[in-house]
């Protein structure tokens, strides 16, 4: 970030911590765990998403695991409840995801609706919402541009509101971006635009609109070079929060002409 | 005796407690452990008694978004 701008007011508070990168990312569809590395240490993000799934019965014990390689120590873990279509199997994910790192309550709650779309179900998501928070949990939650129900969410005391700019994994980018402006004016929790980004002027446009983050993982996963990309979209959410605390010039219809038009000698 | 362990039926023997089962597996480092659809803390893993019919769950984090 610029030293133009107030480099403390500049942090991402999630959950009491403050955080310099605003972009967060995950940690699914890599090839391998050295390349997962790679793209998350280019990405410079501090916030790192898993999913909590059933062990390997008889893997190689000295076989490395995700969290070898993307510490506690170094990232906020950020576990989530991908795949789950149901509130009791959310809870139980976040329940096990506490267990599973020492009683850490920061959870991405998503549960979902639709296989094909994997569209949130909102109804569901607002009761494991409402268990979750009561549960003791920082819920960032994983909504539709819905800019009534985004407010419902801040409402009931989730951290963060998460909204989808597209389907997840779609790589449309931002497909409802005055849906996505009024739900960042009416906030007073941080929103992020999760799912749906494809390449780097998507997330420099989410940043843009007003958002405080981009949570993405396919769109650097699935680039022919996930380290580089990460590396691009690192930029274009520094260009996009830069672009948006700078306030952007009024558009015109017409031109303006930008060299003076007194002292014209022809 | 007979067990559920992620989904599959398995039988085991000589298997008291669920750090006994974790070592049989060979399985170490960040896991977390439900035993009939109950958390049981890891500082219990070495006292709590597992039985016949038991339905176990053992997770851990993977790469996800």
């Amino acid at each position: 970030m610029s030293e133009l701008t107030n480099s403390m007011a500049e942090k991402l508070l999630i959950g009491g911590k403050a955080y310099s990168s605003r972009l967060l990312v995950g940690t699914g569809k890599y090839k391998d765990l050295e390349e997962t590395g790679k793209a998350i240490e280019a990405s410079g993000a501090e916030i790192v998403t898993v999913a909590i799934r059933r062990t390997n019965i008889g893997q190689n014990k000295d076989e490395p695991s995700l969290l070898d390689v993307i510490s506690p120590d170094k990232y906020t873990i950020l576990p989530n409840t991908a795949g789950c279509y149901d509130v009791n199997s959310a809870i139980r994910t976040c329940q096990l995801a506490r267990e599973l790192l020492d009683g850490h309550t920061l959870v991405k709650l998503e549960v979902l609706g639709d296989q094909k779309t994997l569209y949130p179900d909102i109804t569901a998501t607002l009761k494991a919402a409402e268990i979750l928070i009561a549960d003791g949990f920082e819920v960032m939650v994983y909504t539709t541009d819905d800019p009534v129900m985004a407010k419902r969410f801040e409402e009931m005391g989730c951290i963060a509101v998460m909204p989808l700019a597209a389907p997840i994994g779609s790589g449309l980018g931002i497909r409802n971006p005055y849906n996505i402006r009024t739900i960042v004016e009416n906030a007073k929790v941080p929103i992020l635009v999760d799912a749906g980004v494809g390449t780097a002027s998507d997330a420099t446009i989410a940043m843009e609109l007003g958002c405080d983050g981009v949570l993405m993982n396919t769109a650097i996963a699935e680039a022919k070079n996930p380290a580089l990309m990460a590396s691009a979209m690192k930029k274009a959410i520094e260009a996009g929060r830069e672009a948006y605390l700078a306030g952007r010039m009024p558009r015109r219809a017409y031109a303006s002409a930008t060299s003076p038009i007194d002292g014209q000698f022809f | 005796m007979h067990i559920q362990l992620n989904g599959n039926p398995l039988s085991i023997d000589n298997i008291l407690t669920i750090q006994d089962l974790l070592d049989d597996l060979n399985l170490s480092g960040r896991l977390a452990v439900e035993v009939n659809h109950q958390i049981v803390p890891r500082s219990l893993f070495q006292s709590h008694i597992l039985n016949s019919g038991d339905i176990i769950e053992i997770v851990h984090a993977i790469g996800g978004g």
